[in-house]
This record gives structure tokens, sequence and C-alpha cells, in this order.
């Protein structure tokens, strides 16, 4: 048994590790903090070049045709270097829904721009307050065209394309919900940044006004296919949240050795030291709940669902944890803009929130273990 | 990444397999089976005996200590093997609870500092289960400072002379040797002046004590020294350096990797799955799955971890810090499952009678047995301490005693 990456893999970690600590420094991503840039265009097209973007795109679709597994370690390092970019809904979210569901056609539109990093594409879902939900979908698809309005839409502002659920039914079924695919520059969807609580990664408000939209997959498939897409995005979004959680603990790691008081270093007592303790017990659980789901992604297994939810949860928790406790081991400094600490605090509770809270993967999870016990 | 055997893997864990389904006590394998924290007990039969059995029966066909070399009575087998061994033994694995720290830990110190002749004869009896050890490292006055011990050896000719007090020491009523350590030197720092021997638990002057528990059940001991000789070829290493042999025991006292550890989870999940509350099913309450979502991410993070650490061993690798997490993860969380499948029960909770409480009482015993948990082997504290200091590099406490000779160290009047 081999329940580790293979040593390409680990190589292709160490790549992107070393291309992000020199193209994605603090410095870098402070730029879309304060607002001078909605994104790092120069990264993403860095990105683009080292086959980043692409890694699981078939190469008929001009990707590098590696895998999931490739991809799972890519988004660690994404989370560790806190990426100013719209990777995950480019590449979690809407790159697989497109290789879910989409047509040839569909396929070979948007995957080779995505790839190249021409283009940024994301998922609109939500409309508001809430968890997913078939009921919570009021968007309506008439005639080829969508009128509603989504929000927070994850990079929306930024986005090209989008992935959109819309209501076509009124039966009260998950049947009622199809997705469509949307070129937002083709007119009809207003975006609107909306303000929020990670600024390096953006959050908007779409706008449907007649926007034309064509069926991305089955009509009628679209909760089904949803829940794939967000099962799959959990994974990935997931090994972002451990990379971020073991770059919290390491900076609450190198402060406590560092920082002297009392005439020794913090590290030294042992509240600081137990802290720190429990940060890698949890960065090292969700890890481990990662590796599960990132085999289940990788090869597609029934288990898929049930090991996604529990890297979900334990991986929001564990960067949650880490990033917070890290403000702790910093004091005073750790508060304040110029550290770097509020950056990981910032994005594990954006992360924690964007593909549905945790109250809902805690639900998931149950409703997926009862099925499996009751098999 | 896959959870497949290597063809080598797949054939010793075949043949593991079907020697275990032929020669297993399947009569108990339902009761052992459903046997979880604090209550281990086989119906109309004496555990130490089927266990001895069991162990006797592997030790013959080449199946006990898989990892010692075969003149010691093991079968030389590799790391990863072991694994697949307790894997495949499953419940029958429960039997091997009395003979843990013999062989975990005592057989592994005998390996390293008894002399061949010594090996030769002692090893192989422990490996068959035939001789029970135990550990004598813990002290009124040494626990987490095991150090700090206080029991005293002085040299008598050929023989030293023990005189103190152990305790803690699992197993010691049924025991038959035991690893000893102890202070030769008090006039040197702590860790400077101790010796490591092993004895015969019968030695005239040895006196063993259960000790009954919080939980009422006695599974340790205090075991009293009284001008107790022990021959010098009974020492294990240097005189004085004794705690130098005692981290080569407690280096080996690692969480057994293949047999995983006890959360509770599975337990609670069963509960909640049948147990029906006032407004219906408890599993479709919105708390309680929450809370299950939330033990259950630990105890499937603790056996990925494991597997992580296995895949190491089936690559020839040594398995990284992670599984220090077990321990301390496990231990406080089979508390919490406890105290909420009572919380769960409302006031009927409070039954622990096996024919009253529900799932005869499974979850209350749990609950008084969950403390000793977080304290035996390394308290939640020290293991905290392990990781900050060997995982993360964090430095060590100030010792304030590190320095000063062991019988100038304050003692605030304990002699």
């Amino acid at each position: 048994m081999n329940f580790d990456f293979s040593d390409e893999q680990k190589q292709m970690r160490d790549a992107a590790r070393k291309f992000l600590t020199e193209k994605c420094p603090p410095k870098a991503v402070r730029e879309v903090l304060d607002g001078k840039a909605p994104y790092d265009k120069e990264l993403w097209k860095g990105l683009a070049e080292m086959g980043f973007l692409g890694v699981a795109i078939p190469e008929q679709f001009g990707g590098a045709g590696a895998g999931h597994l490739e991809l799972c370690v890519i988004a660690e390092e994404m989370g560790r270097a806190n990426a100013p970019v719209p990777f995950s809904s480019t590449v979690y979210l809407a790159a697989e829904a497109l290789l879910l569901a989409g047509s040839d056609a569909q396929k070979q539109k948007w995957l080779p721009k995505i790839a190249s990093g021409e283009a940024i594409g994301t998922l609109a879902l939500f409309e508001g307050k809430g968890n997913p939900s078939p009921k919570a979908i009021k968007l309506q698809a008439s005639g080829g065209t969508l009128n509603g309005v989504k929000r927070p839409v994850p990079d929306g502002a930024i986005a090209d394309f989008a992935v959109v659920a819309a209501r076509t039914g009124s039966t009260g079924r998950d049947s009622d919900i199809s997705l469509f695919l949307v070129d937002l520059k083709a007119g009809g969807v207003e975006a609107k940044p909306l303000t929020n609580i990670d600024p390096t990664r953006g959050q908007a408000e779409f706008t449907f006004t007649k926007a034309k939209a064509e069926p991305l997959g089955a009509a009628d498939d679209g909760w089904s296919i949803l829940t794939q897409v967000l099962d799959r995005a959990a994974v990935l979004l997931a090994f972002e949240q451990v990379g971020g959680s073991d770059r919290a603990l390491e900076m609450g790691r190198d402060y406590a050795l560092d920082r002297i008081a009392f005439g020794r270093p913090i590290g030294s007592f042992q509240a600081v030291k137990h802290m720190l303790a429990d940060m890698y017990v949890s960065a090292t659980l969700a890890r481990s709940n990662c590796y599960y789901g990132a085999w289940a992604l990788s090869t597609n297994a029934s288990e898929l669902p049930e090991a996604a939810a529990a890297a979900r949860i334990s991986a929001t928790q564990a960067f949650q944890h880490c990033s917070k406790n890290n403000i702790q081991v910093h004091g005073g400094m750790g508060f304040t803009w110029e550290f770097d600490c509020h950056m990981y605090y910032r994005r594990a509770n954006a992360s924690a929130l964007t593909l549905g809270s945790l109250s809902y993967w805690e639900d998931q999870l149950i409703d997926r273990m009862r099925k499996k016990n009751a098999a | 990444m896959n959870f497949d055997d290597t063809p080598q893997e797949a054939a010793f864990r075949a043949e593991a397999r079907a020697w275990i389904r032929a020669n297993a006590p399947k009569q108990y394998e339902e009761e052992l089976r459903k046997s979880s924290l604090g209550r281990t007990v086989l119906k109309g039969a004496n555990i130490l005996e089927v266990a001895k059995a069991w162990q006797k029966k592997k030790a013959e066909a080449g199946w006990a200590c898989l990892h010692w070399p075969k003149e010691y009575g093991g079968r030389g087998a590799s790391p990863i093997e072991r694994v697949i061994w307790q894997q495949e033994e499953g419940p029958f694995g429960k039997l091997s609870g009395m003979f843990i720290i013999g062989h975990g830990m005592c057989g592994p110190t005998m390996m390293a500092y008894a002399g061949e002749e010594q090996k030769r004869k002692y090893l192989p009896p422990l490996a068959s289960g035939e001789k029970i050890w135990c550990q004598l490292f813990s002290e009124p006055a040494g626990g987490s400072d095991v150090a700090g011990l206080r029991t005293r050896a002085e040299r008598k000719g050929d023989d030293w002379i023990i005189n103190g007090q152990k305790i803690w020491t699992s197993g010691a009523h049924y025991s038959d040797y035991g690893i000893l350590l102890t202070r030769t030197d008090p006039n040197v720092p702590k860790h400077k002046g101790l010796t490591m021997f092993f004895l015969d638990m019968k030695s005239p002057g040895v006196e063993v004590r259960p000790i009954k528990q919080a939980s009422g059940q006695s599974d340790f001991n205090e075991v009293y020294f009284t001008d107790v000789k022990i021959p010098d070829s009974q020492r294990l290493g240097a005189v004085n350096d004794g705690w130098n042999v005692s981290l080569t025991t407690l280096m080996n006292e690692r969480m057994s990797i293949g047999a995983g550890v006890a959360t509770g989870f599975p337990e609670l999940f069963e509960f909640c799955n049948s147990l029906v509350l006032e407004d219906g099913p408890a599993i479709e309450d919105r708390s309680v799955r929450s809370r299950l979502a939330n033990y259950a991410v630990k105890a499937s993070g603790l056996r990925y971890t494991s597997m992580r650490a296995i895949s190491a061993l089936s690559k020839g690798e040594r398995p990284g810090p992670e599984n220090s997490i077990g321990k301390l993860v496990a231990g406080s969380m089979v508390q919490e499952v406890a105290m909420y499948a009572l919380d769960l029960q409302g006031a009927a909770g409070v039954l622990s009678g096996p024919e009253d409480a529900e799932v005869a009482g499974k979850f209350q015993a749990m609950l008084l047995r969950a403390p000793g948990t977080r304290v035996e082997g390394g308290t939640d504290e020290i293991m905290r301490n392990i990781i900050a200091e060997r995982v993360l590099g964090l430095p060590g406490d100030i010792r304030v005693d590190k320095d000063v000779p062991f019988n100038q160290i304050p003692t605030k009047g304990r002699t």
C-alpha cells in the first residue's frame, strides 16, 4: 500500500513551493490585500506557464493531463502562499464542472483558456445567506436566458464565465435545478464587487437580466452535478486549507523561538508550547483526512462523498484553529496590519464559508455515513 | 496512492489470515469485538488463561512477537508484516493486552542490554506468554518526572539491596519478572544517579498491593521493596547509566500502529443510529449530527494518520512524527464521547448496571475508565511537551533541579 504521494508528485509540490516562494511573497499578497489590484495578474500568468492551472485538465483540452493528485499538491502550495489569484473558483469549481458535465464543444471552448490563463471562471450558486440547497435557488431560467441575482460569487468581478445554478421547475424536488454556462462578457450580467473579510479573494454580486445561457449537463440534473462539483472542490480547497494551516503553525513556531519575554523565548513556556502542539495535532488530523480525500478524488471512488466531507470539516477546523492561535502566539504584533498573521486568519475564515459552512458539511458527512452504514 | 498490498505483503496476509482462521479462539470473538475501553471481560472464562493459551499457540506456530529475532522467540518479520498481522488478528489482538509492556518495552530493553545467555533464557518465555513482565519506573514522587524516583539500590558484594516503593505498575499482580529503575547515587544530579535492573517478582521482600482505581477496577499496583536482593549480573547497562537505558524502554513504548487507538467513535455512532429521542431518531437531530461529525473527523484523521505510518513501513522507511498525536487525541476524545453518550440518555444516563443501562453500561464504563487514559503512559501535558519539543523543535522547559545533586532538591518534607 502507498497512502502517500509519489516521488514525482512530491517533486511537483517542491517545484510549486519554489515558484510560489519566489513569485508570491507576502509583499505580493499585500498588493491585492491593500486593494491595489483585484488579483495578481503576473502570478496568474506564471501559474499558467508552469502548467499549474491545467494540471488536471486532459491534454486534448490544452491541459497537462496529469491528474487530481497533482492538483492536490499544487492546491496545498497555493494555500501555503495565500496566493491572491482566482485559483479555487476557476480550477476547483468551473473547470471541475466542465469536466464533469460539459459537452465536448463547451470543454473545447473553455478548458484550454483556463489552462492558458486566458479565462477566469467561477460558480454562481448562492443567493444571499444560507448553505447549498435546491430550495434556496430562485434565479429563473427560461428560453435560454437567466434572470435573477447571485451573491456572493467568488472572484465574480474578475471572471470571464460562470457556471450558474438556476431553477427550471417547481416540483419541490432536486430535479428543479439545472446548470447553465454563461459568458459574462456577452452582456446581460452585471457584476458588482462586494467587500468581504478576505480581500485577497474577491466576492461579487451578479445581476442577470435576460442573460444568454447554455445548459451545462442534462436539464434537471443540475443539483446532482453540483453536489459532485462541491465534493471535488471540497477536497481541493481542503488541501489549500492544510497548506495554510501548516504555514500558520510555522509562523507561530518561529515567532515563539524568536521572541524573548520574561528572560526566555516564549516558546519555552508550556502555555505557548501546548497551544502550538495542539495546532500541530489539528493540522495533522486534517492532512490525513485530506490524503484520503485525495485518494477518493483521484480514483473517483464511491467513498468520495464521505471522504470529501471529512476532509472539508477537518481542514476547515485546522486552518481556523492554526490561524487564530498564530495571532495569539504573536500577541499584540499579531494584531497589526503589518504582520502577516491576519492574512491567514482572513483566508481561513473565508475558506470556511465559501463552499457552504461547517454546519452544512457536518450534516452532509453524517448523511453519507448513514447511507454507507445502511448499505 | 493506493491501498493495495505488494505481492509479498499479500502472501503474508493470506498466510496469517488462514492460520488465524484455523486457530483463533473463535468462541470469544463476539465478546472481544464488543468489548471497549473499561470493559474487556469474557463470561465464564478467565481472560488471563485465555490470553496465555492464545499467545502460546501463536508462539508455537511462529506468530508471537513477530518483529523479534527468531532466536529470542520471534519471527524476524518486517515492521509492515507486524502491522498486517495486527490487522488480521483483529479482535483477538485484545487478548494481548497483558503482554504489551513485556513485549513492547521490557523485551527490547533486555535485547539491548542483557547478556546473550540471559536473552536466550528469558526472552522466549516472554514471547510465548508463559512469563509476564512488568515495568517498575513510576513512583509516588516520580510520575511525569520519573527521574525524580527515590527507590534506592545499594551495592553489597555481588548483589544490590533494593528499598523503596513503585506505583502504577500495570499487571504487577500477575507478573513473573520486572525491569526496575533505581537510584544508586543521590549525590549527583537526578538523571546521573540511576541504574536499571531486572528481577524476579517472586524475590523475597517484594510486596504487590493492587490499587483500587477511581473506576473501581484494579489494573495497577503499588510495589514495595524491602531489602530485596538482586545479583549484579541482572544489572542492565552501566551503573548510574539507567536514564539512558530507560530511554530505550520508553522509545519502544510506541503506539501499536496496526491495531489503532480506541476513540469510542464507532460505539457512539452505532448508539446514535439506534437511539430514539423524544423528537425522533437521535441521528436526525441537528445538534447530535454536528457533534458526531466532529468526532468522526477526529477518528478518521487518526485512522488515516496510522495508514500514513504504515505506508512508510511498507516502503521500508521510518514513519514520521505524526503518530505522536494518537494517544493525546484519542485519550480525551474517549472521555468526551462517553460523556456525550450519557448526555443523550438524559437522567437515565446515571445508571450503570449492565441490565439497567443503555448498551449494557458500555459508555458508563468508558466514562469511569477514561480519566486514566489521559494520564497513563505519559499525561496529555507530557505528550504536548513531546510534540512541542521533538516535532516542532521548541525549547525544553527551564529545569531548576537539573544540575542540583539529587539529595539537595527540595522535597517539601518527603524523604
